[in-house]
């Protein structure tokens, strides 16, 4: 079956020594070079991310209209967030991206074990993230603050209230979702590393999983402020 | 035009069994495999289409219940938009000429290709099977609060196949963008591409931008019916405007989705039929990026009587006028292109000017719509309902119909019936201007739409509209027919039976699994007809 | 006009006129425009036709004063619709001062219409001959949208706002009123007629009973549901006066200011603590459940008649 090998179309020889015959194992038949295929990948990954931004952004333009509408009511859904676990759960993730690109780091030198380690611990501070959610949920739960039919809210806002906590179930619901996909990815480039598939050479879905955890971690930069830091100026203690 | 036999091994034959499609990696295998479901959502909408025009024949509502009438043009709107629409030009006719286009052996993210079929076949299924267990009846607009509290049809079910289906079109989107950045062959620099490759970098710009939030909107309209999350509840103090915007501020875009490819197409086979350099490349390339760009300007056209404020509505009036600015570029520079050319009268450009006359119909009604003192009076009557069908189906499906014709022989290795194929996009071309002409008339007279009974004065009019449907069946039907035909019986058509410019036209019919059997390089422009002697294949 | 098959509906407003004739002009303009390249393409195509399929065309690639022409003159003819449609707009949106004031609701799947002087229908409106009308109406439940197709009018009914639409009738006779907004099942059905009658004939199907004028429905209600222990005139209760309250600005006690208009009314007897006057505690309660859309007009009639104690009431529109 005739092979698709370029003839007179070689490129010039790429800063990884790969060119025509015999190429890294890593190399997918269609790309030229482990050059190009990095830089596709890369590209993929950066262009997925701004389908992210625009996934998120449709819930946020409810939320910034909403919030011109009614600036008591998200005042008051705001105050009923619990700002320590908020803040325990930003410092987490921030303390996640340093880990993660200490992975990446540690993957580009080549440091096998290190790779694994940074990765475990990454997603270790993911997992804190998730559990850390996990009880302000239950929380509002137990509260009956969670909106539908069994929704209960005192106060002259009830109403409104009742579309913050849509949205902030709504935004940290789909930012958790990334967080379990992410954790997901983690894992997989875990095994892989410790399958020593990674090297100097190529090390990109570890750096492309790199992008997406910090992409996760951004966003919850965005959603802390938002949701959980409205009105505290107000807040009496 | 030399009869040769086809290649030994092709993409089609090199492995055989449900397996070797089902796993696939080849684009061009890809390319087929979303023909097929494609055809089958045409086929349904088609169907539901039939069932209202039958209902319309009459004023009074007495083919089907109003509620079953309601559930059809939902299921017909949400099948052609969803799964026909816009993934026909990019997903099938896209995927399969793109990478051959630009001197490639594939897509730069082949298993993602894979996987985006498979999400568009969930998506579907998800769809069907809503249609299955009794249908929504919402429009395929969803509006709330109808479709978030009152309705009693299978609205979550069909906003899940939706949701899902986004999702293809979006990886679609985001493979041919890195594919036609990173991909290309030697020499094929920004300003060599062909047309369609530009249209489709336009189109997958969209794509990416769109639609997640789409998908955002369906999530948020999921949560308010599934679990009572009060986003859109007036009740609550929410804006079922709200909703509006944020749906069309994917919808409008989306039917750039839906035209630009095709007007790529149009571009390669009027070069191709007139053997002649498209007039103005550079402006029908740009025009395709203001195109994208402008049309994500201008949602709040479809909210001109929803209450938004009027220097709101005189701002997206504005801007609305000014996206048509582009696509008049385009329609000039077409016609600029058969001036002095050699016009050579195939199937494929007889669809092309079928084309040209209703997306000229479709686009300059847009501005009856985009004026605001006209709008007030159109809006939700059958002049709007005439207006996207003209640009829909005059424009999008005609011009898919060009570019199936036009790549058949290079797809299938066959030839179709040059005179079947050019009465059939007569019979279109006719039936589609029976069916929809009135209905400007009917639009303006007042008549709303979705209506299942109307007023006795509108019935002429109707019935002329349901017998024009019934001559666009059978054009349709008789494509089908003849395209099969010559899978079986049809003249192998050799590497460039068309005498085209282009990468695509350089390999083998059917290709070879790896496109090329070298990487072409690539040293002059697009549509080099006049300079050089033409290759016989 | 073909028998038995109508092109063009009435005219039976001023705005119709208006309308049909930008209708006319962006007909002819367009028409101009498809018909020159469809002209062009015929004649190009049947012009250099090659049977054999094996020339080429003329070695032709652009021409940038071409593609200047045929991008800005477009441009200006659109400008130039664009002007005359936004007009014709403002024209449609802005009704005169002195209107006679009309109120209705939409719901699945009926239009009630309720006169001021009480005179209340279902799906038929009757109004007189030359004189500015203004409906105003909302949803009780989805959207809907009012549509008279003779008078060129129509604003969808958006459940928890106001909407108006206005128009001076031109033609006695009896016309079309359609819902133009998908709601449902009986979407179709949600259809009803508009009577236009000379102004004696209004005035005497207008004395033909209805009872209650929705002023005095209002005043009814003021009393019933105990505004007026908390509304006192003389600004010394727990809420603050009404009296010549409509149409004039408000200082909020969250510092902004807002307009004494319909839909604030509406809110404020429905969700009273959203927007405070300054200087009042937050004990309204709300009346959801108590008083439903007519009941909630009628309120608003009620205060609208209510003469200002001082200052004049400013109008706005």
């Amino acid at each position: 079956m005739p092979d698709g090998v370029a003839a007179h179309a070689d490129p010039p020889a790429s800063a990884t020594g790969f060119g025509g015959a015999g190429h890294h194992p890593a190399l997918q038949h269609h790309f030229q070079t482990l050059d190009q295929q990095h830089e596709a990948a890369t590209l993929g990954m950066w262009i997925f991310l701004v389908t992210e931004v625009m996934f998120f952004g449709g819930l946020l333009m409810a939320y910034l209209l909403y919030r011109v509408w009614y600036p008591e009511a998200w005042s008051e859904g705001s105050l009923e967030l619990d700002i320590i676990q908020g803040g325990v759960n930003t410092v987490v993730l921030i303390a996640s991206s340093l880990t993660m690109a200490l992975a990446v780091r540690a993957a580009q030198t080549g440091l096998q074990k290190a790779t694994v380690r940074w990765l475990l611990v990454t997603m270790a501070l993911g997992l804190t993230f998730l559990v850390i959610k996990f009880f302000e949920y239950k929380h509002k739960y137990d509260l009956n603050h969670i909106p539908g039919p069994d929704f209960e809210f005192e106060g002259p806002h009830a109403a409104q209230v009742q579309i913050f906590l849509s949205l902030y179930f709504g935004l940290t619901g789909l930012h958790a979702l990334h967080m379990v996909v992410g954790f997901s990815l983690l894992a997989v480039m875990c095994w892989m590393a410790h399958r020593r598939r990674f090297s100097p050479e190529w090390y990109t879905p570890v750096e492309l999983s790199g992008l997406y955890w910090h992409f996760v971690d951004i966003v919850w930069i965005f959603l802390f402020p938002l949701l959980y830091l409205v009105d505290r100026a107000r807040q009496a203690g | 035009m030399t009869t040769t036999v086809l290649p030994r091994v092709n993409y089609l034959n090199v492995r055989h069994g449900v397996a070797s499609w089902l796993l696939t990696k080849d684009h061009k295998r890809i390319g087929i495999m979303y023909l097929v479901v494609v055809t089958i959502a045409f086929f349904l909408g088609g169907i539901f289409a039939t069932g209202v025009r039958i209902e319309l024949t009459t004023p009074q509502g007495d083919f089907v219940s109003a509620d079953t009438y309601n559930r059809l043009f939902t299921m017909h709107g949400v099948a052609m938009v969803f799964f026909v629409l816009i993934p026909s030009v990019p997903a099938i006719l896209g995927n399969f000429a793109l990478p051959l286009m630009i001197g490639a052996k594939d897509v730069a993210f082949p298993k993602i290709n894979l996987l985006s079929w498979y999400v568009f076949v969930i998506g579907f299924f998800f769809t069907l099977a809503a249609m299955v267990f009794g249908g929504v009846d919402t429009g395929w607009t969803f509006y709330t609060p109808y479709s978030s509290v009152y309705s009693n049809s299978n609205v979550l079910m069909t906003g899940i196949g939706v949701f899902i289906a986004g999702f293809s079109s979006i990886l679609t989107g985001l493979n041919f963008m890195v594919t036609i950045h990173r991909m290309r062959a030697p020499g094929m620099t920004w300003f060599r591409l062909p047309l369609f490759v530009w249209a489709l970098y336009a189109t997958s710009l969209v794509q990416i931008l769109g639609t997640p939030v789409i998908a955002i909107t369906v999530g948020m309209l999921a949560l308010e019916r599934a679990l009572g999350f009060g986003i859109f509840d007036p009740r609550l103090g929410g804006d079922p405007v709200l909703f509006q915007h944020l749906f069309w501020f994917y919808s409008h875009p989306a039917v750039y989705i839906m035209i630009l490819p095709p007007m790529g197409v149009i571009s390669e086979v009027i070069a191709c039929f007139s053997r002649k350099n498209v007039f103005g490349y550079s402006f029908v390339a740009f025009s395709s990026l203001a195109i994208a760009v402008f049309g994500f300007l201008v949602w709040a056209h479809h909210l001109f009587v929803a209450g938004i404020s009027p220097y709101s509505a005189m701002v997206f009036s504005f801007l609305s006028f000014a996206v048509a600015i582009p696509s008049a570029v385009k329609t000039f520079n077409w016609t600029a292109t058969l001036y002095r050319g050699a016009i050579w009268w195939q199937a494929p450009l007889m669809w092309v000017f079928g084309f040209i006359g209703l997306f000229l119909v479709g686009g300059l009604t847009g501005l009856f719509l985009a004026s605001l003192g006209l709008d007030v009076h159109l809006h939700d009557t059958y002049f709007v309902v005439a207006h996207f069908h003209y640009i829909m189906v005059g424009g999008a499906v005609m011009g898919f119909f060009a570019g199936l014709h036009y790549w058949w022989p290079k797809m299938t290795g066959r030839m179709f019936s040059n005179s079947a194929a050019t009465l059939a996009a007569l019979l279109v071309f006719v039936g589609f201007n029976l069916t929809f002409f009135p209905q400007f008339i009917l639009g303006y007279l007042g008549m709303p739409r979705r209506y299942h009974a109307y007023s006795e004065e509108f019935q002429v009019l109707n019935v002329l509209s349901s017998a024009g449907a019934s001559i666009l069946a059978v054009g349709y039907t008789l494509i089908a027919c003849y395209l099969v035909y010559s899978l079986f019986k049809g003249q192998a058509a050799g590497a460039n039976p068309w005498l085209a410019t282009g990468l695509e036209w350089k390999t083998e019919s059917p290709p070879i699994p790896d496109n090329f059997l070298e990487t072409p390089i690539v040293n002059e422009a697009a549509y080099k007809y006049s300079e050089r002697e033409i290759e016989v294949a | 006009m073909l028998e038995g098959i109508p092109l063009f509906p009435e005219q039976a407003s001023t705005l119709a006129p208006e309308v049909d004739n930008l209708y006319f002009f962006v007909t002819a303009v367009t028409a101009f425009f498809a018909l020159l390249v469809v002209f062009f393409v015929i004649v190009f195509a049947v012009k250099y036709r090659d049977r054999t399929g094996e020339k080429v065309g003329a070695p032709i690639t652009g021409s940038i004063w071409l593609e200047l022409g045929w991008s800005i003159v477009p441009f200006l003819v659109s400008m130039a619709i664009f002007a005359w449609a936004t007009i014709v707009f403002f024209h449609m949106v802005r009704a005169p001062d002195q209107t006679l004031e009309i109120y209705s609701t939409g719901k699945r799947w009926m239009w009630r219409f309720q006169h001021i002087d009480g005179q209340s229908e279902i799906n038929e409106l009757h109004v007189p001959l030359g004189r500015p009308v203004k409906v105003t109406f909302t949803s009780e439940d989805v959207l809907h949208s009012l549509f008279i197709p003779a008078f060129r009018v129509k604003a969808d009914a958006i459940p928890g706002r106001y909407s108006s639409v206005w128009f001076t009738p031109t033609r006695t006779g009896e016309y079309h009123l359609f819902c133009a907004e998908y709601c449902g099942t009986q979407h179709s059905g949600m259809i009803g007629r508009v009577f236009v009658m000379e102004p004696n004939e209004y005035q005497a199907w207008l004395g033909g009973g209805g009872g209650m004028s929705m002023t005095a429905r209002g005043e009814q209600l003021f009393q019933q549901l105990g505004c007026v222990s908390c509304h006192l005139t003389d600004g010394t209760g727990r809420g603050p006066s009404l009296a010549g309250k409509f149409g004039s600005q408000e200082a909020l006690a969250s510092g902004a200011t807002v307009v004494v208009d319909d839909t604030y009314i509406r809110e404020s007897i429905l969700t009273p603590q959203m927007k405070l006057v300054a200087g009042y505690g937050p004990v309204m309660p709300t009346f959801q459940g108590l008083v439903n859309e007519e009941g909630l007009m009628s309120l608003i009639e009620y205060i609208k008649s209510l003469p200002a104690a001082a200052q004049p009431a400013v109008a706005t529109r």
